[in-house]
């Protein structure tokens, strides 16, 4: 079983592609490295081309330009029926008219083995899938969930490089979904397949992905592990598309060593920050701060009150004007003095509500100076 | 798909049924068109050549006189508009009566429909001749008609169904009907009832709501089974000669006759190419209809 | 709203009554001693005889023969040409030709069958001036003609089937590694079977039916049965071809009503099979 796999080798390297349809330019010079045995995530939005990408790998579309390595070997000439790749399509499509055994063994028919062992390889597959027994059933017969179980043993049985999933889990309902994510990141494991999976579902993308890829308007935003992604975002755009997040326009007060000061109208305070980019003095930026990273409090959090008022940092008062009541959490709509709505999310730690914060109430939020990110564009 | 397979094997499923029609349904045309433009004499074939060789050089012998001699003639110009008038009339009762049975299937329960839609097919399945033959029956002198009012004192002497125009529109309406019928109710089964819904709650009464709503969503549909019926109407045979006017000939009797019975190849050709051109617009138009159709499915 | 459903309602039975009464008398005249066929000839019906007399009716058995055999031949080949016509224009995408192809492929279902059979018989004999082949007109030229017009309705219904087809089964046998032929022959053609069956049915009904074009390009030898009964029928009604009417009417019922219980059959299986699946839940 391999892990991640040696950070240097691309297994699967895609240089440049582009796909244009007419005027429309669906994928636009997409430069991407995946390395073998992982999980990667392409996550967007409909429109963001992502599905155009996956099936220029598949050999579906022909790109416009650019060129795609697997294992080294170059895939522009060699038509889908030929690649060493295997997809399982959002739709499933499994052939009606064939049992789940003869859908599986399609593909193997298709390389001249023998009947006993391409016998011998689907009922491996159908056990590794928890579907043995199956076999003569016919996809009409089968639920949404055996069915997405059926659908990858058939892409998984002639052990491809890569394999490719679209939108794998968006059919299943919540509670399966949850379940099935798990096996589906466990048989990735024991079999080793480096997997590409599409989808416009974040959650899915942070559950399964061992590293995503956020694209927009056919270009790939962001690379990084899931907290790479969620927690130093590059781009408003990856930021706001990942989550919730609190994001509010300002200038560089001070570039030093050790952190950057704004100063922000829209926050009515001013913002420290540990971790930066590089910027220049006096610039617009943008800061970004995630709910979750938001204290509430009733009275001015001590560290601040040695600050003078006007110097403020981190710290800023509103007005609690709406909260949502989750179960496991509460989210709270603040209105600052400026007017803006700032979003904090608060665990429910005790039972009761006699933490809870009412409804016009007067409050203090502070951070962390390692919690806001900074955003140049 | 279409790039995934070779160009030998695309030009292979496009070129031989292309070859075969080419063959055997456009090139017929231009031979037709050509045979027009000759004269008729006592021969194999029986008609003048195109192409003469006088003093060794080739001229083109065109002869315009079948074209003439039908422009001149009134018995064809009156054909023309006859079959035009009937199939005209055939096709406005076609519709009155295959609209609402149309939109009665579209609005049946989901397990009639289908054994209603089976039920108008099924006598197409039948013989098309036997079943016009079947009026001869019903509308003769002493047919199962005059029969029964006769008998029942309703008439003294035999109604002259037969051999007249009305007995030619109901033939044409009797046969045509599954095709007005099944192209309507396919686009009627596609209108969301929601809207006739939005239209009731904004006060419209039912026969408002219809007319103003429905008909108009519908008029693809009225279209397509309008053409489907119309256009081989023009030219029918067989229903106008079992069935109608001796004293007044359709166009599609003409120009067998001018065949069989004159053995004029150039005068029948001339009366085919003027059908032709009478029916190109609505041709085409049927052909866009059909492509829109095809296309919006996917 | 009621009054919106009884306009129809009354419009259906009417209808159905129209398109049913006439096959009605014919069958029911069957049985009647007359020759005059529509006066009832009470002392003497119902009668079975015009059923014998047809069954020795050399020239009508023969025709219908010809009929059966010129229509299994067209129906086939037309099924062929026009599944090859059906995947050209609903899978190749624009290619050069293609409006020549979708032009001449819609055009025979509303061309007047006067104007086919005329331009059919002209080119069967340019063609014979030319290459000396066909060499006349028979059994031959009928058939080629018949193939023509009916490919037509093939085409449209291999059409719509496609287009109505869910392209990413052909993409999935793809990726697992068929190419593009096998694709067709394993998972398109198994999925699509239906509409080509019923494709050749209506082809052979088409052709079988046919009179007008066929009066053109047969020859003195060959009579179609459509033809033999025309020229009966051209100057009076006859009793035998009402026996010939019921019974081709009872072949058709017997046809449908064994393919509607076998889809009723097939129905109730799948239904059972989907209440299965849910149950199992996983």
């Amino acid at each position: 079983m391999t892990a991640a796999g040696d950070p240097d080798s691309a297994y699967v390297r895609m240089a440049n592609l582009t796909k244009k349809f007419g005027d429309f330019t669906a994928v636009d010079a997409v430069s991407l490295d995946i390395r073998r045995g992982e999980i990667f995530c392409l996550l967007g939005g409909s429109g963001s081309g992502k599905t155009t990408l996956l099936r220029m790998l598949a050999g579906f579309e022909r790109p416009s330009a650019g060129a795609i390595h697997i294992d080294g070997e170059d895939m522009s000439a060699i038509p889908p029926y030929e690649r060493p790749v295997n997809m399982m399509f959002q739709s499933y499509a499994l052939f009606p008219h064939m049992s789940v055994e003869r859908n599986i063994a399609f593909g193997l028919e298709q390389e001249g083995l023998p009947r006993a062992e391409i016998r011998r390889q689907v009922g491996d597959i159908l056990d590794i899938v928890k579907m043995g027994g199956f076999g003569s059933r016919k996809p009409h017969q089968l639920s949404g969930g055996q069915r997405q179980r059926v659908a990858l043993a058939r892409a998984l049985v002639k052990r491809p490089k890569l394999l490719l999933l679209d939108e794998p889990l968006a059919a299943l309902d919540r509670k399966l979904r949850e379940h099935t994510q798990f096996e589906l990141i466990s048989i990735q494991q024991r079999l080793g397949v480096t997997c590409i999976v599409v989808t416009h579902d974040q959650e899915e993308a942070m559950t399964l992905g061992t590293r995503l890829g956020v694209m927009n308007h056919g270009r790939i935003a962001q690379v990084g592990t899931p907290s790479d992604i969620y927690e130093s975002p590059v781009t408003r755009f990856v930021a706001d598309f990942i989550g919730s997040v609190n994001m509010f326009e300002g200038r560089v007060s001070e570039d030093g060593a050790e952190c950057v000061r704004i100063r922000s109208e829209e926050l009515g305070c001013t913002v420290r920050a540990e971790r930066s980019v590089h910027c220049v003095g006096g610039s617009t930026v943008w800061t970004a701060i995630r709910p979750e990273k938001i204290n509430i409090s009733r009275h001015r959090p001590l560290a601040a009150s040695a600050q003078r008022a006007d110097a403020a940092e981190n710290v800023v008062r509103g007005t609690v004007r709406e909260i949502a009541y989750m179960g496991d959490m509460s989210i709270y709509l603040v209105q600052l003095d400026s007017g803006r709505m700032m979003r904090v999310t608060l665990p429910n730690i005790t039972r009761g509500t006699e933490r809870g914060f009412a409804r016009e109430e007067s409050v203090w939020l502070s951070w962390h100076g390692s919690s806001p990110v900074v955003l140049t564009e | 798909m279409a790039r995934l397979t070779s160009a030998a094997g695309r030009r292979l499923i496009a070129g031989i049924p292309t070859g075969w029609l080419l063959l055997l349904f456009l090139v017929p045309f231009i031979i037709v068109f050509r045979i027009s433009f000759s004269e008729v004499r006592l021969a194999i074939p029986p008609y003048t050549p195109l192409l003469t060789f006088r003093h060794g050089s080739p001229a083109l012998e065109l002869h315009w006189s079948a074209y003439q001699f039908l422009f001149t003639d009134p018995l064809y110009v009156s054909s023309y508009l006859y079959s035009l008038k009937v199939a005209a009339v055939s096709t406005l009762c076609c519709l009155a009566l295959g609209y609402p049975m149309a939109y009665a299937i579209a609005h049946a329960g989901s397990a009639t429909r289908p054994v209603l839609l089976m039920l108008i097919v099924l006598p197409f399945w039948t013989s098309f001749l036997l079943r016009v033959y079947a009026w001869i029956g019903l509308l003769k002198n002493n047919g199962v008609i005059n029969n029964l009012l006769m008998s029942l004192g309703v008439i003294h002497h035999p109604l002259a169904l037969l051999q007249t125009d009305f007995a030619v529109y109901i033939g044409i309406v009797y046969s045509y009907l599954p095709f007005m019928i099944l192209p309507l109710y396919a686009n009627l089964e596609k209108h969301d009832a929601a809207l006739l819904e939005a239209a009731a709650d904004l006060g419209a009464r039912p026969a408002r709501a219809f007319l103003r709503i429905t008909v108009p969503q519908s008029f693809p549909g009225i279209v397509a089974g309008s053409l489907l019926v119309f256009i081989p109407a023009v030219g029918e045979y067989v229903i106008p000669t079992l069935l109608g006017r001796t004293d007044q000939l359709m166009i599609g009797r003409v120009l067998s006759d001018e065949f069989f019975e004159n053995r004029d190849w150039p005068v029948a050709s001339a009366v085919a190419i003027l059908i032709l051109l009478l029916l190109v617009v609505p041709i085409l138009l049927f052909q866009r209809y059909q492509r829109r159709e095809l296309e919006g499915a996917r | 709203m009621r009054e919106r459903r009884l306009v129809p309602r009354l419009a259906l039975v009417l209808g159905f009554a129209f398109l049913y009464g006439p096959i009605l008398s014919m069958i029911v005249f069957s049985f009647n001693n007359s020759r005059l066929v529509t006066v009832w000839d009470a002392a003497h019906s119902p009668t079975l005889k015009w059923y014998g007399a047809l069954l020795h009716n050399e020239q009508i058995l023969g025709a219908a023969w010809l009929s059966i055999r010129i229509a299994v031949v067209a129906a086939s080949v037309a099924v062929v040409l026009g599944t090859l016509a059906g995947t050209a224009l609903a899978r190749l995408g624009a290619f050069r030709g293609r409006l020549l192809l979708a032009g001449m492929v819609t055009a025979p279902i509303v061309m007047p069958e006067v104007i086919t059979g005329l331009s059919l018989l002209l080119m069967f004999v340019a063609l014979g001036q030319l290459i000396g082949w066909p060499k006349g007109v028979g059994a031959l030229t009928i058939t080629l003609a018949h193939i023509t017009f009916c490919m037509a309705y093939v085409t449209v219904v291999v059409q719509s089937r496609l287009a109505g087809f869910d392209e990413s089964l052909e993409e999935a046998a793809m990726d697992l590694g068929a190419r593009p032929a096998r694709v067709f022959f394993r998972i398109t053609l198994p999925l699509i079977l239906p509409a080509i069956v019923s494709g050749w049915l209506l082809a052979f009904t088409l052709s079988w039916d046919d009179l007008v074009i066929t009066q053109f390009v047969a020859g003195p030898g060959s009579s179609t049965l459509p033809m033999v009964i025309f020229s009966k029928v051209r100057f009076g009604v006859t009793p035998d071809v009402n026996a010939l009417a019921t019974i081709m009417v009872l072949l058709v019922a017997t046809g449908v009503a064994i393919s509607t219980v076998w889809m009723r059959y097939r129905e109730r299986r799948r239904a059972r099979d989907l209440q299965l699946a849910a149950a199992a839940n996983l």
